[in-house]
């Protein structure tokens, strides 16, 4: 299995980076990191030229497919996860893009990725498929029972729908108008996961730099939703809606007086509780938000 | 209540549409003009489906409502229909259709920057 960690996951992310390896750790999942990895293009490029996007994600694939050989590439961020899986139905679809990524390969001198090579998942694919609920449960060392948890997906991780031909494939599927995997292997953990109708809306991620005030809101509501649903964390599966959630919280409480109790931890923090792994090694330390105040309730 | 939050949900899908230089659908999809003016709104704007579950959950809580008055069901169905609004508000600034502060229309035509030339990043 091909790892694609992505640039969230060396700076703001990477406790996340920290915790899918002791979780893959725990349950025997191998991962070889994509050697000589680039951006994928994240918005700031695709903003300027979706093509540019395209090649530089189709690069990240072409070295795990050619080089290392892999049938998969599993990418644990969404906006990693969402542009590869783009690049890849635009190699597929178009003819332009082909063109363009073949085109700048051959001048970085590397082949050139071709549509199929290898497949694209996400680290809750990875767990779900690779080890599922019910060997999960036989790898417990901490129930998370009495553990409420809102499971936030963000938009980028079912959207758009086309890029996802494995999703709403009917059962054992993922869903793109009612994720759940995240929901399967937090409960399978013990945990008691609660209605959250924001599960998968906008936490204004992408212009929390031109419009900071919408996004602070648009985080504030997704907190209060959670509270407001009895949860005592929100549980992530993405860097950038992670980071957001926690730097806007305490944005909220300054510029606008309101204050959220709620934390957020990644899931692969909570499955890591779970299988025996130290707080220390899954980076629960280097969250803003203090979760340690949570899992002292089930540690 | 549930009748007004689902009318200042259509408000704020009206505003979108209205920015972008269309007349706001009557029509329904599903049973709710909600929906179809989502639709409409989506249309040649992929990254507006983003909002597209927050509109379903609207119209979901909407049915909830119908049978209880559950004042945590109706605490929610607001705070989705805040969402929308604020997202909608989000994205008439990004998109510079807002009429309002620097982000307004007018402004943005006038400062507007130049254009990058068709493939001048290709390489």
């Amino acid at each position: 299995m091909a790892y694609y960690p992505g640039c969230a996951l060396e700076g703001t992310g990477h406790a996340y980076n920290e915790s899918t390896k002791a979780v893959g750790s725990a349950l025997g999942l191998k991962l070889d990191e994509v050697k000589d990895w680039n951006c994928c293009g994240a918005m700031e490029v695709k903003n300027i030229d979706p093509k540019v996007q395209t090649y530089l994600s189709s690069r990240v694939m072409s070295i795990a497919a050619n080089e290392m050989h892999a049938k998969v590439v599993m990418a644990p961020c969404n906006g990693c996860y969402h542009n590869l899986k783009k690049a890849e139905y635009d190699l597929e679809h178009d003819a332009s893009s082909r063109e363009t990524v073949a085109r700048i390969s051959e001048k970085a001198g590397h082949e050139t990725y071709q549509a199929g090579q290898v497949e694209t998942i996400h680290a809750l694919d990875w767990i779900k498929d690779g080890v599922g609920e019910e060997e999960l449960k036989r790898r417990l060392k901490n129930s998370l029972k009495g553990l409420k948890v809102a499971n936030y997906y963000g938009c980028m991780y079912t959207r758009p729908r086309h890029i996802f031909p494995e999703k709403d494939k009917g059962p054992g599927s993922e869903s793109t108008l009612q994720p759940h995997f995240m929901d399967d292997l937090l409960a399978a953990a013990g945990a008691q996961n609660v209605d959250f109708p924001l599960k998968t809306a906008c936490c204004g991620g992408a212009h929390t730099l031109s419009d900071s005030d919408t996004s602070t809101q648009l985080v504030l509501n997704i907190l209060r939703a959670a509270e407001a649903a009895g949860a005592d964390v929100i549980a992530t599966e993405c860097p950038t809606c992670h980071s957001g959630l926690e730097m806007h919280q305490v944005r909220a409480e300054k510029v606008l007086g309101e204050k959220t109790t709620v934390k957020m931890l990644y899931f692969t923090q909570l499955l890591g509780i779970a299988l025996g792994v130290a707080p220390r090694k899954l980076g629960v330390h280097e969250n803003v938000s203090d979760g340690m105040e949570v899992l002292k309730k089930i540690l | 209540m549930r009748e007004e939050l689902l009318a200042a949900a259509e408000r704020a899908l009206e505003q979108w549409i209205k920015a972008r230089g269309e007349v706001p659908t009557s029509e329904t999809s599903e049973g709710f003009r909600l929906l179809a003016l989502h639709r409409q709104g989506a249309r040649g704007v992929p990254s507006f489906n983003a909002c597209r579950e927050t509109c379903r959950e609207i119209a979901y809580h909407y049915n909830l409502l119908e049978s209880s008055k559950d004042e945590r069901t109706q605490a929610m169905m607001q705070m989705l229909v805040r969402h929308l609004e604020l997202f909608v508000r989000g994205k008439l600034e990004v998109n510079g259709l807002g009429e309002f502060c620097c982000s307004s229309r007018a402004l943005r035509l006038e400062s507007a920057p130049a254009k990058i030339p068709e493939g001048a990043n290709h390489g």
